[in-house]
């Protein structure tokens, strides 16, 4: 979903690099509360992870293919302020090292991708969890549901973006409904892809995943050698 | 598993996603682009600026093996945000107060 250069007008861009940056302001200050020495490196991790996702695109049909973009599975795994951060960070080295959206249009991109996506699929994973069994167990399901309402989500802002402040001259309501139509296809991918990372890393190091805090574990009695504490 | 071993595990799979399995990636466009030229606004994005990085459009300039290429600015990809997002990350967390 990166934007390149052109597609919207300067004033559109320079609003979105405002959001941008005041998203990332606050997100710089708020993710100080997500981050500690055992997740601060967790959430370097996740950024590089989300960056390799990135070049994975799968094919989604007719022509056209999709990749994880990630803002739901940063914010279930790292919080949504850090994850807001992972995936700028992610944004920005595109931008600045594989020529991947446009440098103007990085506000634009961090606005969707790493605003929109993050916080819309954080919310609808808080939603979801609210409703199910109160589990570890459930958090893959929710984190899933989450990617899958946040990628049409970030395709519909974009396309507000375009209603206001697109260059050409196209009818915004094919626009809105071949967005939507095909996001919500890639996001069934990105649904399936955020489920199963999310649903390893519950496996292996519940602990070190943000959404699963304060959720009962499968109780398993454990022993440890006396004089060694389990990190 | 330990902390260390499984943030190694997870480094190693986010490389070999960018290093190696990135070729076998599907190169249509990806919604959007497909969307922008099929109603119509796809020829209104301009060329990226060129920032002098040797990894544009994920490949590796004199680098001619299309798979080394593609595989190497992967890598180096995962590496510079990792480098970038892990020192950011560094310096924003909680110091543990220690007596």
């Amino acid at each position: 979903m990166h934007v390149p250069d052109g597609f919207l007008d300067a004033p559109t861009s320079v609003a979105t690099g405002v959001v941008a940056a005041a998203g990332v302001g606050i997100a710089l200050r708020k993710a100080r509360a997500e981050l500690d020495d055992r997740t601060a490196p967790m959430a370097g991790l996740v950024a590089a992870f989300v960056f390799a996702g990135q070049m994975i695109n799968f094919p989604v049909g007719a022509g056209t293919s999709g990749h994880l973009l990630g803002g739901a599975l940063a914010a279930v795994l790292v919080g949504p302020w850090t994850g807001a951060l992972c995936i700028s960070v992610v944004l920005l080295v595109q931008a600045l090292f594989m020529a991947d959206g446009g440098l103007t249009a990085l506000g634009t991109n961090i606005t969707l991708m790493g605003l929109v996506g993050v916080f819309v699929g954080y919310a609808v994973f808080r939603l979801t969890l609210a409703v199910l069994p109160r589990k570890v167990g459930s958090v893959p399901a929710a984190a899933g549901l989450g990617a899958l309402v946040s990628v049409p989500a970030a395709a519909g802002v974009f396309t507000l973006l375009f209603a206001v402040g697109g260059t050409a001259d196209v009818a915004v309501d094919r626009v809105l409904a071949a967005m939507l139509g095909w996001h919500t296809v890639i996001g069934i991918g990105e649904a399936v892809v955020t489920g199963l990372v999310v649903s390893a890393v519950v496996a292996s190091r519940p602990d070190l995943v943000h959404g699963a805090r304060g959720l009962a574990r499968p109780t398993s009695l454990r022993t440890e050698p006396v004089g060694e504490v389990a990190a | 598993m330990t902390t260390r071993r499984f943030l190694l595990a997870g480094l190693l799979v986010a490389l070999l996603l960018a290093g190696f399995g990135s070729y076998y990636a599907s190169s249509h466009p990806d919604g959007l682009e497909y969307v922008a030229g099929e109603t119509g606004f796809g020829d209104t994005a301009k060329d990226p600026v060129d920032t002098g990085s040797p990894f544009a459009d994920y490949g590796t300039s004199g680098v001619d093996d299309e798979r080394l290429s593609g595989g190497i600015a992967g890598v180096a990809g995962v590496g510079l945000t990792l480098l970038i997002g892990g020192g950011l990350f560094w310096t924003l967390r909680r110091r543990e107060t220690r007596a």
